[in-house]
């Protein structure tokens, strides 16, 4: 069942104004429950826009939002629930703690919810261990903490929420490449674990690549695919004139296939590539 | 070439004068770096690895505890030279909210050469010429808090580059930016770099982007771990994945495979060399 569906989903920044922008222009797409779903798009795309409407942040100018398939702005009343079954991290979402404490940062979400106090003790619980935070830095100040550990905090405390759909924009950036790799492990081990859905926007190919069971691709306001990873990345020149990439290894096996080599299958992450050469290797051994 | 950075055993710490006692972090532990004019240096490390910190020892913007930072033989501990050294490097950071001045685009790129007291003429051509180097030129006009984090960046380094610097230190510049953003702002630093000879420094986590430099330093808990040229510091997979960084996709593809007994260069670090190396092992 689709967990986010859009109807002609349009919404227009400044309308009336000289800086009129249709930022998100007529789209349609559903999301399935328990998917990983990578989100790309240039700069200015509407990415950030389309996502602020899974949430209601954003009341669309015309389309609908259909969320666990209920509608959204309906019933304004209906809102808030609606609200806690999307989880949305932004951008550097360390900068948005403000708690005494890491427990008491944690604990916001869940309380707004009217949870019990032994059941949000839980969840602060649950989620620290699922982002990795030691229990000994719950008591501590946000502000005390590193910068991936803050990071960690603030991805927990909506992860305490247990909402049905977590939404990450650009979770990694900022990191180094350790860092990244912990944070989206983390990621992926929380949607192997709860099944639930999970979007990240990143401008990292490579990791998109690496973590996406689908990927959403918006282009100047419009949805340009949204499609199974293999697919997509198949479509390298059309990406790459719209600002985007591909990982460098699939424009290697591009290459390899300009110079006459039969490459049947798109090549996207590192593993694979070594998976395939090895095969095809072998299979020459085998003949000679 | 004449030396342009050069730090001479450079000691620098932060201290925390909340606590009590205050507690000293020693971030860089003696370093010696020398930077060619006209150089392309990558700056790696881990976060927290003190790069950053050493990038703003040579804008004087932090003063070393022991040792010496000198920007063109300036030593950057002379207050009365402050001026001529942040002339002569300019610094491009990570978030560009932190950097942008005014309202309005052309004027935030202006900000720096009004303070200089350039001809209001030179400032009208060099902020246009700055504009269009970065792509910015047809927002001119607009403000700068609607435009994306991408936009904003490349206005920042256009403020930068109308100062025409003869060097140019940047922190994780690209950090923010789409594929393409990326893209324009690395073809910026070099279209600097080897047309108009200005020196960079750029800090990053991009691997691809250090095997663009000339020269890739690797910071390490305030020390220098490995210095050389990008193909024989990629080549050290083992070592830099020990020290948290990673290798450029194509370079970790042949380490792979010759892991797996495969007979593949392993100085391979760009699309261009691995696939010609593939080419001639599967055709």
């Amino acid at each position: 069942m689709a967990v986010i569906k859009t109807e002609n989903l349009t919404y227009i920044y400044g309308e009336g104004t000289p800086f009129e922008k249709r930022a998100v222009d007529d789209i349609s797409l559903e999301i399935n429950e328990g998917e990983m779903i990578g989100v790309i798009g240039h700069t200015g795309s509407g990415k950030s826009t389309l996502i602020q409407h899974f949430n209601g942040l954003l009341k669309p100018t015309s389309g609908s939002v259909y969320i666990d398939g209920e509608r959204l702005w309906d019933d304004k009343a209906r809102l808030r629930d609606i609200r806690f079954k999307v989880g949305l991290v932004f951008q550097y979402p360390e900068y948005q703690l403000f708690e005494e404490s890491c427990y008491k940062d944690i604990a916001f979400g869940p309380k707004n919810m009217g949870l019990s106090d032994s059941e949000i003790d839980k969840r602060i619980k649950e989620a620290a261990a699922m982002v990795g935070l030691k229990s000994e830095l719950l008591d501590k100040s946000p502000f005390e903490l590193s910068g991936g550990q803050k990071r960690r905090v603030a991805i927990a405390g909506v992860m305490a929420m247990k909402p049905k759909v977590l939404i990450l924009d650009e979770p990694a950036s900022g990191l180094d490449p350790r860092g990244r790799e912990q944070i989206l492990g983390m990621l992926k081990e929380y949607y192997e674990t709860t099944k639930s859905t999970v979007m990240i926007v990143s401008h990292s190919m490579e990791d998109i690549a690496r973590y996406a069971d689908r990927i959403l691709v918006m282009n100047k306001g419009r949805l340009f695919c949204l499609d199974e990873t293999e697919k997509v990345f198949a479509r390298a020149d059309e990406l790459t004139a719209m600002g985007l990439s591909v990982p460098q290894i699939t424009r290697v096996f591009s290459k390899l296939k300009e110079m006459g080599l039969a490459i049947d299958k798109e090549v996207y992450t590192t593993p694979y590539a070594v998976k395939l050469i090895m095969q095809r290797l072998g299979a020459d051994q085998a003949k000679g | 070439m004449d030396s342009f950075l050069k730090a001479e055993g450079l000691w620098f710490s932060y201290i925390n004068e909340i606590e009590e006692p205050p507690v000293k972090t020693e971030v860089l532990k003696g370093i010696d770096l020398d930077i060619k004019k006209g150089e392309f240096v990558a700056v790696l490390g881990h976060n927290g690895s003190g790069k950053s910190t050493l990038a703003k020892c040579f804008n004087a913007i932090n003063l070393p505890e022991k040792g010496k930072a000198y920007v063109d033989g300036i030593d950057t501990s002379d207050e009365s030279r402050l001026l001529d050294i942040r002339q002569k490097v300019g610094m491009v950071f990570q978030n560009p909210d932190n950097q942008i001045v005014a309202t309005i685009v052309e004027e935030d790129c202006a900000f720096a050469l009004e303070n200089m007291g350039v001809e209001p003429a030179e400032i009208r051509r060099r902020v246009d010429e700055a504009l269009k180097t970065v792509g910015m030129y047809d927002y001119r006009e607009h403000a700068v808090h609607k435009l994306s984090g991408g936009q904003k960046q490349r206005v920042a380094i256009a403020g930068i580059i109308a100062m025409r610097p003869e060097c140019i230190l940047l922190d994780e510049p690209t950090a923010m930016l789409d594929p393409s953003g990326r893209r324009e702002v690395m073809k910026t630093i070099k279209m600097l770099n080897r047309e108009l000879g200005v020196t960079i420094v750029l800090i990053t986590h991009y691997m691809e982007e250090a095997a663009q430099a000339d020269r890739v330093v690797v910071i390490d808990s305030g020390e220098i771990m490995l210095d050389g040229e990008p193909k024989s510091i990629f080549t050290q997979v083992k070592t830099l994945r020990n020290l948290g960084l990673d290798v450029p996709q194509v370079t970790e593809l042949c380490y792979e495979l010759r892991q797996a007994g495969v007979d593949i260069p392993q100085d391979i670090i760009t699309e261009e060399e691995c696939a010609q190396a593939l080419y001639k092992l599967l055709a």
